[in-house]
């Protein structure tokens, strides 16, 4: 789960990062008397998850406490990239002599914490990393020492900074790992870490991802966890499952991730459109695969479902109760394809041919059926 | 021959009491898994399905010195604590079914077992089987067949799928590992492939990858590095994944630009890898490959 500017300034605040002053706003009034109290010129960045804000209008420099006004009236409550505004920060505007970047990362290849370092901040990473891969310091950390002295002088003496700013780069990557450890957090970046003319480092943009399977340590963002979610996919997550929101008009309810990701594949190498991912994981009971089944009966896009079951510790005869379930609740008619598989099978396969479903046996089949239903790309 | 568990495999069940535990230990068991003994802090002295329950792994290996298997189905929170224990224990394979391991534990318990030379199987996995011989896991043990291709895949549910079309065509399998759908998986591709490369019994390996991460190129390197003489083919799963969606894997998603399913395969094929289109398509190119 991505965390908020303001969030991550505040845990960068308790570990002892230096962030510009700032106040977090859901009014123009507030925007107004925060860019008084914190005086001068301030920035005003409206609070969103979607990357690219800047470019979007979301990010302004305000000269007064009026044009901090303005701004923060046309963003708040406006849309970015999809993503409506609540909160916007009013930010200290620091002068900036020059930026730097850090960050640390888990690295799924080698398995342990990475520490990236740049003198060239301020710029998109994955751009810097095509165009001057040389400008980027890689350090494998290892997970089960955490970060040393060396690593940090290793870093800071990278960034070429003056003997008085490289003792703080050092505590800065020390405290941005201590982040990156309390918090359980697959990044922790500071971009761009900012050099002021008078010496000082300030972490001008903050970014961290938490473990979504560490969350429970956290009960403080947990509450909030579907926060970033839409409807169906917070639903889905309500009962466990996964939802992911695709184009097309046929819906794919399988069991298991690797099976629906191939599932909603065959339908598109076979010429129709996935609507969307829904994995019901493994050993679903009739009533949940009923909601599940009653969530793609609901969604607008959905015009076909096909439901792709190989059943181990998932009971066919579960799912076909749980299918005739909604579509007896619901009272919503949809083409549906099933191919069920398994344990259970003909039980399964009693129940649904009963209420007039028709069961097939095999994925490629069904796939077909489905895409004869749903039409054609 | 085969890979990781054979008919010497002896295991103990952490976790065994629990409602997932009880569940696939009987069917373990009914598989013909050698099963000896169960851990379950604080359920010492009950049996469950016949095996004895210990209050830990080390009291367990003292009972029963032959164990060499931990398969692990204790919930997500007290898994790394089991991971050290069957470590310390001096356990040589672990396979760890549970899912929801947070990552910043994996990463460190994959550490301690490789310094400690033990092999890590998942977290969030299916587990292994060498039909016929042993099942540690929780796959349906009748879709898998016994035979001379082995497997290794980052899903469960796609591999099942795929190992029933395999023995449908009349293709057993050797060994049929599930390293699991999380970003730091104990063992990788290349490490299945390295331990298929020394198995006479393997003949061709089948490869199911999905998006996420680069264990998929990282493994095309290491064929075409390394003149792998056996022959692969693979699936790889989530082409219609959007960037940014974790796809029901935790590892499943393509993030900084990196994973989509299309340049796996463009990687892949660049070594000469076939990659299926369909997994029902997995049978015809083993037949293809094996003739050559």
């Amino acid at each position: 789960m991505k965390l908020y500017e303001y969030e991550a300034k505040n845990i960068f605040s308790q570990f002892g990062i230096s962030v510009p002053r700032f106040k977090v706003v859901s009014t123009p009034e507030e925007a107004r008397s925060a860019a008084e109290e914190i005086g001068g010129r301030v920035v005003v960045k409206a609070q969103v998850l979607v990357a690219g804000r800047g470019k979007a209008g979301g990010v302004k420099l305000a000269d007064s406490p009026q044009e901090a006004y303005s701004y923060a009236k046309q963003m708040l409550g406006s849309e970015i990239k999809g993503e409506k505004v609540r909160k916007a920060m009013v930010s200290k505007a620091v002068d900036i002599e020059r930026e730097l970047y850090l960050s640390i990362i888990i690295d799924r290849s080698i398995g342990a914490p990475v520490i990236l370092a740049s003198p060239e901040g301020g710029v998109d990473i994955e751009e810097l990393a095509r165009t001057k891969p040389e400008k980027i310091l890689k350090i494998v950390v290892d997970p089960l020492i955490g970060v040393r002295d060396y690593h940090s002088r290793q870093a800071a003496r990278f960034l070429e900074l003056s003997e008085q700013a490289f003792r703080k780069a050092q505590e800065i990557t020390i405290n941005l790992y201590r982040v990156f450890e309390n918090y359980s957090c697959e990044l922790a970046e500071i971009n761009p870490l900012a050099i002021t003319p008078e010496g000082s480092l300030e972490a001008v943009d903050a970014k961290i991802i938490l473990d979504d399977n560490a969350l429970y340590k956290y009960p403080e963002f947990s509450s909030e966890f579907t926060r970033d979610l839409g409807y169906y996919e917070a639903e889905a997550k309500k009962m466990n499952f996964s939802y992911v929101e695709l184009d097309g008009n046929i819906g794919i309810l399988c069991n298991g991730a690797g099976l629906t990701m191939a599932t909603m594949d065959s339908v598109y190498v076979l010429g129709g459109r996935p609507a969307n991912f829904l994995d019901i994981g493994g050993g679903a009971r009739a009533d949940l695969v009923e909601r599940a089944v009653t969530l793609l009966l609901q969604h607008p896009k959905t015009e076909v479902i096909f439901i792709n079951i190989l059943g181990g510790i998932t009971r066919c005869d579960e799912v076909a109760n749980g299918i005739v379930g909604a579509l007896k609740k619901t009272g919503v008619s949809k083409e549906i394809v099933v191919r069920l598989k398994g344990t259970n099978e003909e039980e399964g396969r009693r129940i649904l041919e009963e209420n007039k479903i028709h069961v097939l046996e095999e994925m490629d089949e069904a796939a077909r059926k489905a895409v004869e239903l749903g039409g054609r790309r | 021959m085969t890979v990781l568990v054979d008919s010497e495999t002896r295991v103990v069940v952490q976790g065994i009491t629990g409602r997932e535990g009880s569940f696939h230990t009987k069917a373990m068991l009914s598989y013909g898994t050698k099963i000896l003994a169960g851990v379950t802090p604080g359920k010492g002295g009950s049996t469950i399905e016949g095996v004895p329950v210990y209050d830990n792994v080390i009291e367990a290996v003292r009972r029963h010195p032959e164990l060499n298997t931990s398969v692990i189905f204790v919930p997500s929170r007290f898994t790394a604590d089991a991971v050290y224990e069957a470590i310390d224990a001096g356990l040589d394979l672990i396979v760890v079914i549970t899912e929801g391991i947070p990552v910043h534990e994996t990463m460190k318990f994959v550490r301690y077992a490789k310094i400690n030379g033990v092999t890590i199987i998942g977290p969030n996995c299916p587990g292994v089987i060498s039909p016929g011989e042993s099942k540690v896991g929780i796959m349906p043990g009748h879709v898998f067949s016994k035979g001379h291709v082995g497997i290794v895949s980052r899903s469960g549910t796609l591999t099942y799928e795929i190992a029933y079309a395999m023995t449908k065509a009349g293709i057993g399998q050797s060994t049929s590992i599930g390293i699991g759908g999380d970003p730091v998986p104990g063992t990788s591709f290349i490490d299945a492939l390295e331990m298929f490369r020394e198995d006479d019994g393997t003949d061709a390996v089948v490869l199911i990858g999905e998006i996420g991460g680069d264990m998929e190129e990282r493994a095309a390197r290491y064929i075409v590095e390394q003149g792998y003489e056996k022959p692969v083919v693979a699936y790889v799963a989530g082409r219609t994944a959007p960037p940014g969606k974790r796809m029901g894997h935790a590892g499943a998603i393509i993030s900084m630009g990196v994973g989509d399913a299309a340049s796996k395969i463009k990687v892949l094929r660049e070594v000469g890898v076939e990659v299926a289109e369909l997994p029902s398509q997995i049978p015809s190119l083993l037949v293809r490959v094996l003739k050559k």
